[in-house]
């Protein structure tokens, strides 16, 4: 890949602007698709909407565009309010899950075609062209068609196709859904390496969490038409708003339970094994929730084989429980133990040599009580 | 491992069934095509009295006026039915594809109802509404002192063709518009173009490839086609001109056969240009998911405006029914907008006089459909499923008989097959009625093949394998695993064919021996010749019409069927 990054033609003017959307709700007939969306997208910053099919992620991508019509709420870009702008006056670069490349166009026209819209001259089209396909390196196929261009140079021409009309916004559905695995992991790296380079604020919809943790500044994560949470990919996972994004991102314990006062005061989850955890949030007892840690925040103390392993380190509260299933993952492996009546994950790190421990092995575990959250829903 | 899997192919190479059916097909299709119409080719190139080769029957062809006048007017009668079948389609097609429009039912059954009247039928008819002295000529001479020259000459020709044809055009046009990805108009708009800017540079030449194909189809067939220029008499076209030489002045005659391969050559010309312009344009864009293009609503006064499109050429498309209808029980019908009075005795004549006609067409078009589904299914299973070698060799030669107008076939048949004697009776075996079915069979045998070919692509080789692997022979899966699964689609295209087939007259008008063996379409042809002849003409019409509806229908029932039971909704 060749990036030959011209300033001159592609970066200059381009001012980065932030994206307000304000109370927007959309309706198909009955069915809420999008309910009171409430986002504030800071100028140059990579944004993921992420979410399950049908969250409404590309029904608001499209939103933006202009392609859908909001019954209420507007969308404001730098400032200014484009919710009764028509598509083609909105200056907002869309990448298409499809690419839709039109077929009938060289890459070089399809390149060219918005430029041609706007009326650039003749002689700036063809010196923004060349240097939108330096950009992504792929001056060298400018005059073939795109049905023979592999998947990966595709997508690089509908990035080229977009960037070049200099857009105040990009947005980018699933840009990557349709590469292999190993090119995927490429192209996400070249997507944010180019996007640093344009400062370009970008919105990227996608519903692989690792690729919206890999490059996006911050994430929405999205969940039947509502917002269940916005932060960056760390917060994200650190401190879910709800059971929802912790269980949208990576894999999460969760234990049924009530929040009990405790001698001393605060308040304690207890187990349904009558295990007490004591909460580092200001919880009032009675509280409706669950609490939920993560696999890694467990250590298993103690196998079958020896009875003695001492009190539980400071911070920790200790389990009993039984191997039910585990899964070799490499670094690591994975216990599914049943701790009284409930099941949680364990991750413990395997070197060579280690052994696994056998199905219906009894163990003991110690979860780190400052990890674990206790969420409401 | 190679040596294992070349033996084997060769074992199911030199299996005997494939083969047995492969050289029977072949010499059906060498027999009854390829052999005429070389045999055409041929006498065009012969010298009339020694048999030597020339090139003075194509010198005459060019140096004679009246065939150089029938060349051109050939030439402009095809070029502007396609102009104004696209004028006709073009709207209707915009309307359904691109609007929330209630009309589009009505819009589909406009892309039908030209189809099941065959021109011909409808010429006469269409002469009495729209003539010098028809019902619309009369009326507006009568207000406004006007008359528009609908029918004459050249004109009626065009008329009648493109509202015959120009559904070719709107079902390939709509079919290629809905297969584009909305996306591909999204982007255009997102980088900024919209409106008729839109339309003229992404949807448009996204379903040119659709609209090329509709328009050669329509070229091709208004450029071949005898019946409406022979019942609206207009003879210096050149296929009335073919059947002329060879009807008046003999099979002997060189200048049929030339006109011949004019007819031919200028057939895989307008094939060839419209596979030059479709060449690696297959621009089936729709992904998984995506819709075809946005509609929208319309505006009321838009609305008011496509709706009277709509009805303009639901008018146009249902004026040869409408006449034909009412000359069918019309006493006289002439100089006046509409029948003196009506009277059955029309169908009661048709009743008594040619009954001889329905029934040679049932037989005839039966038959002649029977072999094409027989033919198409075994060239679909050769070509698909065998390995015998030059297999794709039988889907072409069958293929090939678009290209071959029904007069050049039935010239072909003449000349191929008067000089043979038939057992017994020693007649010449081109006036036997078994011929004219071969005929008709070789003329709908391209399209049959499509049907079967399609239902056979439908049916996945592992069925097959499943049924072999408990233990079927081939014959026995074939039948009873292969073909109950493509029983839809071969009906489909016996119906079609035999619909079709029906109302055929380029070919049969050639290959009629006597009245008692001739069928529908030239009882039709022959009853429309003299003025009185016209009720009765037009009665049998409307039975020629209600044959070719009903199959259509059936055909369109039993695809309808065959696809919920599969369960596919596209």
């Amino acid at each position: 890949m060749n990036h030959q990054f011209s300033p001159t033609s592609l970066a200059a003017g381009m001012e980065s602007v932030g994206v307000r959307i304000d109370g927007v709700d959309l309706s198909y007939g009955s069915h809420r698709v999008l309910k009171d969306i409430h986002l504030d997208i800071k100028p140059g910053e990579f944004f993921a909407f992420l979410g399950p099919s049908g969250c409404g992620k590309t029904t608001l991508l499209r939103l933006i565009a202009g392609f859908n019509t909001a019954q209420r709420g507007q969308v404001t870009i730098g400032g200014r309010d484009i919710s009764g702008l028509p598509p083609h006056k909105r200056d907002v670069g869309m990448v298409f899950q499809s690419y839709a490349l039109w077929p009938h166009m060289t890459v070089r026209r399809n390149v060219a075609f918005g430029l041609e819209e706007r009326r650039v001259p003749r002689a700036e089209i063809e010196r923004r062209v060349d240097a939108a396909l330096g950009l992504v390196g792929l001056k060298h196929l400018a005059d073939r068609r795109p049905s023979q261009l592999s998947g990966g140079q595709q997508q690089r021409v509908a990035l080229a196709r977009t960037i070049v009309i200099e857009p105040k916004i990009l947005l980018l559905d699933e840009p990557l859904s349709n590469l292999d695995a190993k090119l995927r992991v490429q192209m996400r790296q070249e997507l944010l390496s180019l996007q640093r380079k344009l400062g370009l604020t970008t919105i990227f919809v996608t519903h692989d969490q690792e690729e919206a943790n890999t490059i996006c500044d911050r994430i929405a994560v999205m969940e039947d038409g509502i917002v269940q949470q916005v932060g960056t990919p760390q917060e994200l996972y650190d401190h879910p708003a709800n059971l929802f994004v912790a269980g949208f991102l990576g894999t999460a314990n969760v234990l049924d339970g009530q929040v009990r006062a405790v001698d001393g005061g605060g308040t304690a989850f207890v187990t349904g094994g009558g295990v007490a955890i004591p909460l580092q949030q200001g919880v009032e007892p009675g509280a409706e929730g669950k609490l939920m840690f993560r696999p890694q925040n467990l250590v298993i103390r103690q196998d079958g084989g020896r009875q003695e392993d001492g009190p539980p380190r400071a911070g920790h509260v200790r389990l009993m429980g039984v191997v039910r299933h585990r899964e070799f993952l490499g670094a690591s492996i994975r216990y599914a133990v049943d701790i009284g009546g409930q099941q949680v994950q364990v991750d413990a790190p395997h070197q060579a040599g280690n052994a696994l421990l056998p199905t219906d092995t009894p163990i003991t575990l110690d979860l780190a009580a400052d990890k674990a959250r206790f969420l409401r829903r | 491992m190679t040596s294992l899997a070349l033996t084997r192919e060769s074992i199911a190479r030199v299996r005997p069934g494939p083969a047995v059916a492969a050289v029977l097909i072949a010499l059906f299709l060498l027999l009854f095509l390829v052999v005429p119409v070389v045999q055409v080719i041929f006498v065009a190139f012969q010298d009339k009295t020694t048999g030597a080769f020339t090139l003075i029957n194509f010198a005459d062809f060019f140096r004679n006026d009246l065939f150089m006048r029938s060349f051109w007017n050939s030439f402009y009668v095809s070029a502007m039915s396609v102009v104004v079948a696209s004028a006709l389609a073009l709207p209707l097609a915009y309307l359904t594809t691109r609007f929330e429009f209630r009309g589009a039912v009505l819009i589909q059954s406009l892309g039908i109802i030209p189809l099941i009247m065959p021109p011909f039928i409808g010429a006469v008819a269409m002469q009495l509404l729209f003539g010098r002295n028809g019902t619309v000529n009369l009326l507006l001479r009568d207000h406004f002192g006007i008359s528009i020259p609908f029918m004459e000459g050249l004109n009626g020709v065009i008329f009648v063709q493109s509202i015959h044809y120009f559904p070719f055009i709107l079902i390939n046009l709509s079919a290629s518009l809905k297969n584009i990805d909305r996306a591909m108009e999204e982007s255009a708009q997102n980088l900024g173009c919209h409106g008729f800017r839109l339309f003229r540079r992404i949807v448009f030449p996204l379903a040119m490839p659709g609209y090329v194909a509709g328009a050669s189809l329509v070229f091709i067939k208004v450029f071949d086609d005898l019946g409406t220029p022979l019942l609206l008499n207009v003879n210096d076209m050149l296929a009335p001109q073919a059947y002329l030489r060879i009807s008046s002045i003999g099979i002997a005659d060189p200048m049929g056969y030339v006109i011949s391969v004019v007819l031919i050559v200028c057939s895989l010309l307008a094939l060839w240009v419209s596979a030059l312009a479709m060449k690696g344009k297959d621009y089936a864009t729709v992904q998984r998911g995506g819709g075809g293009l946005a509609r929208r609503r319309m505006k009321p006064l838009e609305l008011v405006a496509a709706y009277a499109v709509v009805l303009l050429i639901l008018v146009l498309v249902l004026a040869p029914h409408i006449g034909l209808t009412l000359l069918s029980f019309a006493t006289i019908w002439s100089f006046s907008p509409f029948p003196d009075a009506f009277t059955m005795k029309h169908y009661g004549t048709v009743f008594l006089e040619s009954g001889q006609y329905i029934t040679n067409t049932l037989l005839y078009a039966s038959l002649a459909a029977l072999l094409d589904v027989v033919i198409g299914t075994a060239i679909a299973y050769l070509v698909l499923r065998s390995k015998l070698p030059g297999r794709q060799w039988l889907d072409y030669i069958a293929m090939a008989a678009l290209a071959v107008p029904g007069v050049v076939l039935g010239i072909g048949y003449l000349r191929s097959f008067y000089d043979v004697p038939m057992p017994f009776t020693g007649q010449p075996l081109s006036g036997f009625w078994l011929i004219l079915v071969f005929a008709l069979a070789i003329r709908r045998l391209p399209y049959a093949l499509r049907a079967c070919t399609a239902a056979l692509q439908q049916v996945s080789n592992s069925l097959e394998e499943a049924a072999e692997n408990l233990g079927a022979t081939k014959l026995r899966t074939i039948s009873r695993v292969v073909v109950p699964l493509m029983s839809g689609g071969i009906l489909a295209g016996f119906v079609t064919s035999f619909a079709t087939a029906a109302v055929e007259l380029s070919a049969t008008i050639m290959l009629v021996h006597s009245q008692s063996d001739a069928p529908l379409a030239y009882g039709l042809y022959v009853y429309m010749q003299s003025a009185a002849g016209r009720g009765p003409g037009a009665a049998l019409g409307v039975f020629a019409v209600v044959i070719v509806g009903l199959g259509t229908y059936l055909s369109h029932v039993i695809i309808e069927r065959g696809r919920r039971e599969r369960g596919q909704d596209h």
